[in-house]
């Protein structure tokens, strides 16, 4: 005891608050999940346990359009990021710095630093005039932004496991006359997957993270899955919205728990 | 000494730089960065009537953001409402990066000091809520503390109330959403800054008869100031562009900036008013990174 109350790191009260942020991170998630549950409506009143909302959720032809339509944009937004990230990811990293590296550094990182909302209303005028211009009212323009907006999220694991690789293999290959899309085909691209892999699904969990730009974006009748739920959010009608953040909870810890397997096991 | 060849080496690397970022640099010029360029645009246009701009130059939507024309004699007042907003965007995200601190600063602490293993799934825990989809945080706030929800109910239940408290709708509402789901980007760099934070200090610290609150003050917040200013930087950006958060918690009348923007290309029908509000917000976006760019350097600089 005498040994716990000196121990050096220990500042007083500091656990206990700790404790209590992670029992408050929790709680409203666990009240969340724990009522998509309940056999009743209300999100307050515990009525008995049941997996209704679920088929009732899925019942819903609004739901089920916006479910695939969110998958599709995340499907496509994770592959179209993360190979423009590849490609930049070798084109910035294990050089000599220079201005330009700088400059690509920055234009990469700026959908994490300008609010959502600006970039929203600045794509409704782009689009809006790009629909009118030429009639079309598809998917694209919401793979496009979306693309745009995960680039940086693909790009951070994959550059880190680029610097974190010895050049000496590629040299090896380029010394054994591979070419350099050899060199990349069977060197450099198996060393870099896990990295590959990570961006993907960090650039899919983004992608369907999404509401403020899908929202100025998308065209009548797009809406995708948070957009969808917000308007629900917004009517108070609920429950059906709780089996589905359930779901996308779901979705998440398996996403991350993949993630955080593959870049562990390759340090 | 670099010889020609060197150099032609250099140079053909560089090109190739180029060309590798360059499909990356494209998709982020025409869905990130190029169409701000508009927006600075607009906001020089006059309004149209149904939306969209009128193509006439005018400056009207710039003085808009502080001022407002009477109809009447044509004299120009301070818009007290604009003010509002502003106020309240600013006060709130202060706050809110205030008490992530205060909240945050324990956490990261408390995680930084547990065994290797603890450390890991700690930091996972953390890290979920972090990825975990925004509207859904929010989402599960709006549950809690609605007139029918768990605490309400709860507090009904037990007798401590007779009414409902009105919590929703309310800059408190907003305040607490915006503190739960940012205070991850507070612990998560904080944490970053305790990791590398030599323990052995505070062992010099208490040796010279230090107290904890000296050591604390003295010694472990100077070595990790840059990770606080990081931290706070991270929460406040989000907070002052915050649309989804005073959305759901704020309901219509408790506006922030973001919502301001999104009321003048709906059925405010100003988009240049809102192209300006959006460039103020850009601003100050700006102002705050640039503040911690400063900072970080400085701290680097003296090792």
């Amino acid at each position: 005891m005498a040994n716990r109350a000196f121990s050096i790191a220990r500042l007083p009260g500091f656990s206990t608050l700790a404790v209590m942020v992670f029992v408050m991170l929790y709680l409203p998630i666990g009240l969340l999940v724990l009522f998509s549950f309940n056999a009743g409506p209300s999100p307050a009143i515990w009525e008995g346990f049941s997996l209704q909302w679920y088929p009732r959720a899925w019942a819903n032809e609004q739901v089920k359009d916006a479910t695939l339509r969110s998958l599709t944009i995340a499907s496509f937004a994770a592959v179209i990021s993360t190979s423009v990230a590849v490609l930049a990811a070798l084109g910035t990293t294990r050089r000599k710095r220079s201005a330009g590296q700088t400059f690509v550094y920055l234009m990469i990182n700026q959908p994490l630093m300008v609010p959502e909302i600006v970039t929203a209303v600045a794509l409704l005028i782009l689009f809006g005039f790009i629909k009118v211009a030429t009639g079309y009212q598809g998917l694209g323009y919401l793979i496009i932004a979306h693309s745009a907006f995960c680039i940086p999220f693909a790009y951070l694991p994959i550059r880190a496991r680029l610097e974190g690789m010895d050049l000496a293999l590629e040299t090896a290959a380029a010394d054994l006359y591979a070419t350099p899309w050899q060199t990349f085909r069977y060197v450099t691209l198996p060393l870099l997957m896990p990295a590959v892999i990570a961006g993907l699904m960090l650039a899919f969990i983004t992608s369907l993270d999404d509401v403020v730009i899908s929202l100025f974006v998308k065209s009548a009748g797009q809406d995708t899955l948070p957009t969808y739920m917000l308007g629900q959010i917004r009517r108070n009608m609920t429950v059906e919205v709780n089996a589905i953040s359930t779901l996308l909870i779901c979705l998440t810890i398996i996403m991350l728990t993949a993630f955080f397997l593959l870049t562990r096991r390759n340090e | 000494m670099t010889s020609a060849a060197e150099q032609a080496a250099d140079r053909k690397a560089r090109r190739a730089g180029w060309l590798l970022s360059a499909p990356a640099l494209f998709l982020l010029i025409i869905a990130a960065s190029g169409p701000l360029i508009i927006i600075l645009i607009y906001s020089f246009l006059e309004p149209g009537k149904y939306g969209n701009v009128e193509w006439v130059f005018s400056t009207d939507a710039w003085v808009g953001i502080l001022y407002s024309r009477d109809i009447f004699d044509g004299t120009y007042k301070l818009a007290d409402a604009h003010l509002s907003i502003f106020w309240r965007s600013v006060k709130l995200s202060l706050y809110t990066t205030l008490f992530a601190f205060v909240f945050g600063f324990p956490t990261a602490w408390f995680i930084a000091t547990r065994s290797p293993r603890m450390r890991t799934a700690l930091l996972f825990l953390i890290t979920i809520p972090f990825w975990t989809n925004l509207l859904v945080r929010t989402f599960a706030i709006n549950q809690i503390i609605r007139n029918e929800g768990v605490l309400n109910t709860f507090l009904l239940w037990i007798g401590v109330i007779d009414d409902p408290i009105q919590l929703i709708y309310t800059d408190f509402a907003v305040f607490l959403g915006m503190t739960y789901v940012y205070l991850p980007l507070m612990v998560l760099p904080l944490f970053a800054a305790f990791d590398r934070f030599d323990m052995r200090l505070l062992e010099a610290g208490y040796d010279l008869y230090a107290s904890r609150w000296q050591v604390l003050r003295k010694i472990v917040f100077p070595v990790v100031k840059p990770g606080v200013i990081a931290g706070s930087i991270l929460v406040f950006i989000p907070s002052m562009g915050a649309f989804v958060t005073p959305r759901i918690l704020g309901g219509g009348r408790n506006m922030m900036i973001g919502n301001f923007i999104d009321l003048q290309f709906g059925a405010g029908r100003n988009w240049p008013l809102g192209a300006a509000l959006s460039v103020t917000l850009l601003v100050i976006v700006a102002v705050a990174l640039a503040v911690y760019v400063r900072f970080a350097n400085r701290d680097n600089g003296h090792g």
